[in-house]
């Protein structure tokens, strides 16, 4: 039971609802973030592209490894919309199954920087003194060095590929997770209902993860979803500099690093796969702003 | 005050002991042998032995890492397995290049964020607002060596009026400068706007508004002031992505900075230059980031007054 007491973490709904019509937290939560336009505009296309992940196979126009020799570096045209690249490959097709690989590379790579930064965090914030200090120092250390040259230091000793470029992006983003979670922590833990729960003899991991994290959950969910673009964006880095996951694999990056030497003659190659990156993190940045305005109020400007 | 100064610069120490040792760890564990790399595949076995003796790579994981930070202190940053010239000169000589444009792009992005910031606070939810916010998160969105392809293909392609790689004129400096500070500005002008909001419903600015003074002087004297600590932060902390993001412009603009001189290590497994590149952005950041902290305290007189 103790888990539905609503402990206002930096202002959560509690704080604003009316007394007279109680509504659950997360649904005066999505009433307010259906009113965004902005926020539904990116849920939306999320959806679309989730969408088009999953059913790649059958809307493609073409099989994304088929190489056409007699359709090299096409301007787009009715055959191939968005045009072909230097090995003849449908573009279209291959930014379709590309979605794939980024929502893949954006989820595990936050999850694994959720995971490590959250539980960091809580143990940093639950426990508090020397634990604390020895892992918060060591978030200084890592927040010293710009993650996308920490994630870069990663890749380059432990190679490319689709497992190190989530293991090396979600790592170098560990420290804000870590930071976020420990503070939501220590300021929940002196609340009474965990004084209540410690009292009926929670053990602390009990404490921790039924009664502490669900209650710091908004501050967690905002950067993760804002945390996924980001990701993805340092992925599409790191196989643009040749580094991440290699061709022929259909990753967004790798595609423009691909045109990247034909921009000359085809400009059409690196050009789609770089707007489906920047449309993919337009959208995910317009939802985690609306849900940062719909989680906490009170920022809203 | 000067004891304040003095602990944030003695801090930095143990904090850049950490960044050697998290950087000098992950390149312990790389798979590839040095003496091997330096010598070429086809090195008879001996002479891999003798110059893996000679660099100390047989010793143990922690007189190595004593030994790096001893000769790392006096500037020694180990030899590039390629041109086998010392890391420390080949960054030392690259350095000037990427703060050259990291200056330049910081620039960019202060003259562009806050002003657009400023003015999009203070007509909230007008049309200007509106379109700056969604550029602004365009920007945000728009991957940085994505951006800087496109200009390429635009300025330097399609109109000729800009040269698409190389250093040395304010012509070569205008794109890379303006790729890697456009997005810093996007961020800067969120700040910006949101801290200005957030100051000009203090009653101090009505008070202010009360008295009579013109909305410039408002808005400029009161709200600016105090909207300024969290968009000081921001740019300082938007720095660290702006050395990263140089590392990827760099290449693209053929720009003879560390950045490039990294990705060109990495390509050619030439650890110790990545090490030394990675260390030396870092210690850049860090840098910058105290002085950022120590500005703090001359804007907010309050700051100030803690460490009296």
């Amino acid at each position: 039971m103790s888990h539905t007491i609503i402990a206002p973490p930096a202002g959560t709904a509690a704080a604003t609802a009316s007394p007279v019509k109680k509504r659950s937290q997360l649904a005066e939560v999505w009433r307010r973030l259906v009113r965004n336009k902005m926020a539904m505009f990116g849920l939306v296309v999320i959806s679309l592209i989730i969408a088009a992940a999953i059913t790649a196979d059958w809307i493609s126009p073409y099989d994304y490894r088929t190489q056409d020799l007699n359709a090299i570096s096409q301007k787009p045209n009715a055959q191939h919309i968005l045009g072909t690249d230097d090995l003849g490959r449908d573009i279209l097709s291959r930014i379709i199954h590309g979605t794939r690989i980024s929502l893949l590379v954006g989820f595990v790579s936050v999850s694994i920087s959720v995971a490590v930064g959250g539980g960091l965090g809580a143990v940093s914030g639950y426990y508090g003194g020397t634990l604390d200090n020895v892992i918060m120092r060591f978030m200084d250390v890592l927040l010293a060095i710009p993650s996308i040259l920490l994630a870069i230091a990663i890749v380059s000793a432990f190679g490319g590929g689709i497992i190190n470029v989530m293991i090396a992006v979600g790592i170098s983003s560990v420290p804000s997770y870590a930071r976020i979670v420990k503070a939501s922590v220590i300021s929940i833990k002196e609340n009474e209902f965990i004084e209540a729960a410690r009292a009926i003899g929670a053990s602390d991991f009990r404490i921790v993860t039924k009664h502490i994290l669900p209650n710091a959950m908004a501050p967690i969910i905002v950067q993760a979803t804002l945390g996924v673009a980001g990701a993805i964006l340092s992925a599409a880095g790191l196989s643009f500099i040749g580094m991440g996951i290699q061709p022929p694999t259909p990753e967004w990056g790798a595609m423009l690093s691909n045109g990247r030497h034909i921009i000359r003659t085809a400009w059409h190659v690196a050009t789609f796969p770089g707007l489906a990156i920047m449309l993919t993190i337009f959208a995910l940045n317009l939802l985690g702003d609306g849900l940062r305005d719909a989680l906490d109020p009170r920022l809203k400007n | 005050m000067h004891k304040y100064i003095l602990r944030r610069v003695l801090l930095l120490i143990p904090v850049m002991l950490g960044v050697s040792f998290v950087v000098f760890t992950i390149m312990f564990f790389t798979p590839g042998d040095p003496a091997k790399i330096m010598l070429g595949e086809r090195a008879p076995a001996e002479e891999v032995a003798l110059l893996r003796t000679q660099m100390g790579l047989d010793d143990p994981f922690h007189i190595q890492f004593f030994n790096f930070v001893k000769n790392a202190v006096q500037g020694d940053l180990g030899r590039s397995l390629v041109t086998k010239r010392p890391v420390a000169a080949e960054i030392w000589s690259r350095f000037p290049a990427t703060l050259q444009l990291s200056a330049a792009a910081v620039l960019i992005a202060i003259l562009m964020g806050i002003p657009i910031g400023i003015i999009s606070a203070t007509k909230q939810y007008s049309a200007f607002d509106m379109i700056s916010m969604v550029i602004a998160l365009l920007g945000v969105s728009m991957p940085n060596f994505w951006q800087g392809m496109m200009m390429i293909l635009l300025f330097s392609i399609t109109f000729r009026v800009l040269p698409s790689s190389g250093y040395g004129t304010l012509g070569h400096l205008i794109m890379p400068a303006a790729t890697i500070g456009t997005s810093a500005a996007a961020v800067i002008t969120r700040m910006t706007r949101s801290s200005m909001l957030e100051v000009v419903r203090q009653d101090y600015i009505r008070t202010a508004r009360a008295k009579g003074l013109s909305e410039r002087v408002v808005i400029n004297r009161h709200a600016l002031k105090n909207a300024l600590i969290p968009i000081v932060t921001v740019i300082g902390l938007q720095f660290g992505s702006l050395l990263g993001g140089a590392v990827l412009t760099e290449s693209i603009f053929s720009w003879p900075g560390v950045g490039r001189f990294m990705v060109d290590a990495i390509r050619t497994k030439d650890y110790p230059s990545v090490q030394g590149g990675v260390l030396m952005l870092a210690l850049t950041f860090s840098i910058v980031n105290l002085a950022v902290d120590i500005l703090y305290a001359y804007i907010d007189p309050r700051i100030k007054a803690q460490y009296k």
